[in-house]
């Protein structure tokens, strides 16, 4: 290679004007150039994702749609769980005693745990109609995605607010 | 090695001014010692800030300043991190498109900026990338015209990164041939001439064939970036239904049981990033959508 490049110094300036290609091909066998791709891989870095991506409805929603559902199920089976386990460690988890201690909780308070109990479950209900509509194989265009994703964040928000004050 | 190398500096000052076009480095390629870099998480860039600016020769009065902040990375120089470069351009010497900027700098600033293009129109796909964060074609985006905000252009997102903003392919061309992307038929044609087809299944390709495979679309897709060894992404899996919508195939049947298993066709979650991003207006997420349909209504 670096003999090449010295010699190309010294060509006409015709042959300059018209480089030659010297890039040769090779053929190897699969496994080889497989192995050959893994080795190169170990010193290629992986190019930025998440950080450098731009914040659009289309995965942000997606991401606070398996987020919630985490949220929703995590909590189902901490609860369940602990419902269980409860006579074991002489746990009080009866529906009486949750609502009489929940009930002497300041007003800010409850309201703010009945919306982050709420939210996750309203968003996570209406992005599951949009999901079934998916399914069926509506809604595909991006019009109609951005609307219907932020049509989704407002009617949950506010849907969640409404739960929370009940 | 270092006589040749001292003598042909030589003859290089005595023929005067050469174009830097046809002068060529000494690529060192120095034993491979970290391999770090090769985990999942996409490698730390060093940020402009710390990076120098390489500027516009001289400002003009009126003119349209406008900087770029380019990731770089050498493999010739393996052990040093990516880094984001930022150059300047006057936008009133510039072509409207980031291409215009990328050649621009390349031609006239840095010729070590390396980029994959060729039409410069949109068709050939080469020049993908991410530009302001959204996954585009450099010959298709427009350079804002604000030129208080800086432009950022990154390779394709979670690809291994072959030099600066060229993103290894391998992987999503072994998919694409994986999926048999050709007519496979046993019959021969009815008038022993060719295969007929009737205007409205025609019709049915339209919004598939268009497709250039510039990768724009799997490499925005998050399911993509944790699963691309062995979910198909979105822009094969659209290829994969350009031949199962065809009504002259006929192993569809075929095509559809190898996409039936968790991970080929069922990593897509909608999230529709990847109709979001095509450059040429297609719609990947709905292909996929008919091909689940297809598979569930049969």
């Amino acid at each position: 290679m670096r003999g090449g490049a010295a010699r190309a110094v010294f060509r006409s300036p015709v042959a300059q004007v018209a480089p030659r290609r010297t890039a040769a091909t090779q053929n190897m066998p699969d496994n080889a150039a497989r192995d050959m791709l893994v080795k190169q891989r170990l010193n290629r870095p992986v190019s930025p994702h998440l950080g450098i991506y731009r914040p659009q409805i289309t995965w942000y929603g997606s991401a606070l749609n398996r987020i919630t559902a985490s949220i929703l199920s995590g909590g189902f089976y901490i609860f369940g769980f602990s419902y269980l386990i409860a006579p074991l460690f002489g746990w009080d988890l009866s529906s009486q005693r949750l609502a009489k201690s929940f009930g002497s909780l300041p007003k800010s308070v409850k309201v703010g745990t009945k919306m982050l109990l709420a939210f996750p479950f309203t968003y996570h209900s209406l992005n599951g109609v949009r999901h079934l509509a998916w399914d069926l194989g509506y809604g595909f265009s991006n019009k109609a995605v951005m609307q219907t994703g932020w049509a989704t964040v407002a009617a949950s928000v506010a849907s969640s607010l409404g739960l929370a004050f009940v | 090695m270092a006589a040749l190398r001292s003598s042909s500096r030589l003859v290089n000052s005595l023929r005067g001014a050469v174009s830097p076009v046809w002068k060529r480095g000494f690529a060192s390629v120095d034993p491979i010692s970290s391999f770090s870099e090769a985990t999942s998480k996409s490698a730390p860039v060093v940020p402009e800030s710390k990076t120098s600016t390489i500027k516009e020769p001289a400002p003009e009065k009126d003119s349209k300043i406008k900087t770029f902040h380019i990731y770089r990375w050498n493999p010739d120089e393996p052990t040093q991190k990516p880094r984001m470069q930022s150059y300047t351009l006057d936008l009133n010497k510039t072509g409207p498109m980031m291409l215009d900027a990328l050649i621009r700098i390349k031609n006239e600033v840095d010729p070590t900026l390396t980029f994959r293009r060729s039409c410069r129109e949109g068709i050939c796909g080469s020049c993908a990338m991410n530009i302001d964060g959204v996954n585009t074609l450099a010959c298709l985006c427009r350079i804002p015209t604000d030129t208080k905000t800086a432009s950022r252009i990154y390779p394709l997102p979670h690809t291994y990164v072959v030099k600066d903003l060229v993103p290894d392919l391998t992987q999503f061309y072994k998919q694409y041939r994986s999926i048999k992307p050709y007519l496979q038929r046993k019959t021969p044609p009815a008038d022993g001439r060719e295969y007929r087809q009737s205007k409205a299944e025609r019709k049915k390709l339209d919004g598939l064939y268009e497709c250039i495979l510039c990768a724009c679309c799997s490499t925005s897709c998050p399911s993509y970036w944790w699963n691309s060894e062995e979910y198909l992404g979105p822009a094969v899996l659209l290829q994969s239904y350009r031949w199962i919508a065809d009504s002259r195939d006929e192993k569809k049947a075929e095509r559809q049981d190898a996409l039936n298993n968790s991970m080929s066709l069922y990593r897509c979650h909608t999230i529709l990033n990847c109709s979001r991003t095509c450059p040429k207006g297609l719609n990947p997420a709905l292909a996929i959508a008919e091909i689940k349909k297809s598979m569930a209504f049969t």
